[in-house]
């Protein structure tokens, strides 16, 4: 199989990799960049765990092609913060106690990073609709809003 | 998968590249459906051919009569737009429904479309609507009632291996018309639709006229209620009348049993409900 060069920015860096040109950007993050921050579950666009940033608004990226990604830019959980300084969305996360078994966290934290940036006030409402691509089975949904609202108060001020 | 993507830049290329291919090649947009059908490998494709890349495609324009929403639009841009908010708010509701924030920032409304689905949400609205599909293909294009876009469940009579629907166009509702859509379904998100029923409606002087009222899935295609809609034509805005044409598109409906989505006898029964609520959310909003 043809390999093509993919360009893009990946959290903040530019990123050139070598893939076969039919894959889907979960499979560059996690095989090619190493980036498994990402969690595919699903992998057909129904449980939100691989839920990257593409121009700033959340696709699954189990069914995205990597291809519709050259030339853009793409933020996993990995741009978001690190372990020595974490992003007041994964501070709240922590404090609220909203991780359970952890492996839909990634991707909830991205899509509020997506719903934060489009809505930096939002009510308890607005976060349920924003989570509503991502589930999680261990069903922790009250404590994963609870850190949403108290993330956006902290980062509003 | 062993399958080459392709990203070209014009229609024109679109075209192109479609003939070259010889069936070979298929058309992607969102890919939301597509992706899984070549996963799941229910269908095989050698090339895809992504038209998002397209800047003409990713426009919803107006001329103060028609709308018209390119193939490459998402279902996110069609909520969100203050168009189709004022003009067509049957579309933005429906297209509202749709998956998940993460499903409508990718899928588009013509893809909606095209993948012939029976209860594709935007779908059923844009038949509400009356939307036409701009077909281009290498001899010309051509305009084409949506209805006559279904050959069968899943099944598009747009061959997208080698022509493109470029655009669909829908008149805007004018300030006499009203329009609703709704829903039934198990959860609020990631869910499709028992049921879903949309309505576009007119009032003149007091009485109905030309009402449009699709449901579905009672049809392998979104069903025109074309028998409550005669019913309406010409009666007074009333509760009678909205009783009376609910009945008739219960009677008229053939949902099937699901194990999944409800009995036939809970949908027919249903499809009463949902037309009532409907026609009654349309009055409202004629006003």
């Amino acid at each position: 199989m043809v390999k093509v060069l993919l360009v893009m920015t990946v959290n903040g860096d530019s990123v050139e990799v070598a893939v076969e040109s039919g894959v889907m950007l979960i499979d560059v993050l996690r095989g090619e960049l190493r980036l498994t921050g990402t969690k595919e579950s699903c992998g057909r666009g129904e449980c939100g765990a691989c839920t990257v940033l593409l121009d700033g608004k959340t696709v699954n990226s189990c069914i995205t092609p990597a291809m519709k990604a050259m030339n853009r830019e793409v933020w996993t959980i990995e741009g978001l913060g690190s372990p020595g300084k974490l992003h007041p969305i994964q501070e709240a996360f922590v404090e609220h106690g909203a991780v359970q078994c952890g492996f839909c966290t990634p991707g909830v934290i991205m899509s509020v990073e997506a719903l934060l940036d489009e809505n930096p006030n939002p009510s308890k409402a607005e976060v349920r609709a924003g989570l509503s691509g991502n589930i999680c089975r261990c069903t922790g949904y009250v404590k994963i809003v609870d850190a949403v609202l108290a993330a956006a108060k902290r980062m509003s001020k | 998968m062993g399958t080459e993507y392709i990203s070209p830049t014009s229609v024109k290329e679109v075209l192109d590249i479609l003939r070259e291919r010889k069936g070979e090649a298929r058309i992607i947009a969102g890919g939301t459906d597509l992706i899984l059908d070549l996963k799941e490998e229910t269908r095989e494709v050698k090339y895809l051919v992504d038209i998002t890349g397209i800047g003409e495609l990713g426009r919803i324009e107006w001329d103060g009569d028609s709308i018209s929403v390119g193939a490459a639009v998402s279902h996110r841009q069609v909520v969100s737009s203050a168009l189709i908010q004022e003009r067509a708010p049957v579309l933005a509701e429906a297209a509202l429904s749709i998956g998940s924030p993460q499903i409508r920032n990718q899928g588009t409304v013509v893809g909606n479309v095209v993948n012939a689905q029976p209860t594709a949400d935007a779908a059923v609205a844009l038949l509400a609507l009356e939307a036409q599909a701009e077909v281009v293909t290498r001899d010309g294009k051509r305009l084409m009632p949506l209805e006559e876009l279904y050959q069968g469940v899943g099944v598009s009579t747009v061959d997208s291996t080698a022509e493109i629907v470029t655009a669909l166009h829908f008149k805007g509702l004018r300030d006499n018309q009203g329009s609703a859509f709704m829903r039934l379904a198990q959860r609020k998100a990631l869910a499709l639709p028992m049921l879903n029923v949309a309505g576009v409606i007119t009032v003149q002087g007091g009485c109905f006229r030309d009402v449009r009222l699709v449901l579905a899935p009672v049809a392998p295609m979104p069903f025109r209620a074309r028998k409550a809609e005669t019913a309406l034509q010409g009666a007074n805005v009333d509760q009678a009348a909205i009783n009376q044409a609910a009945e008739i598109a219960a009677s008229d409906a053939q949902p099937r049993d699901s194990d999944l989505r409800g009995s036939a006898e809970y949908r027919r029964d249903m499809v009463e409900v949902l037309v009532r609520r409907a026609l009654d959310q349309a009055v409202r909003n004629a006003q």
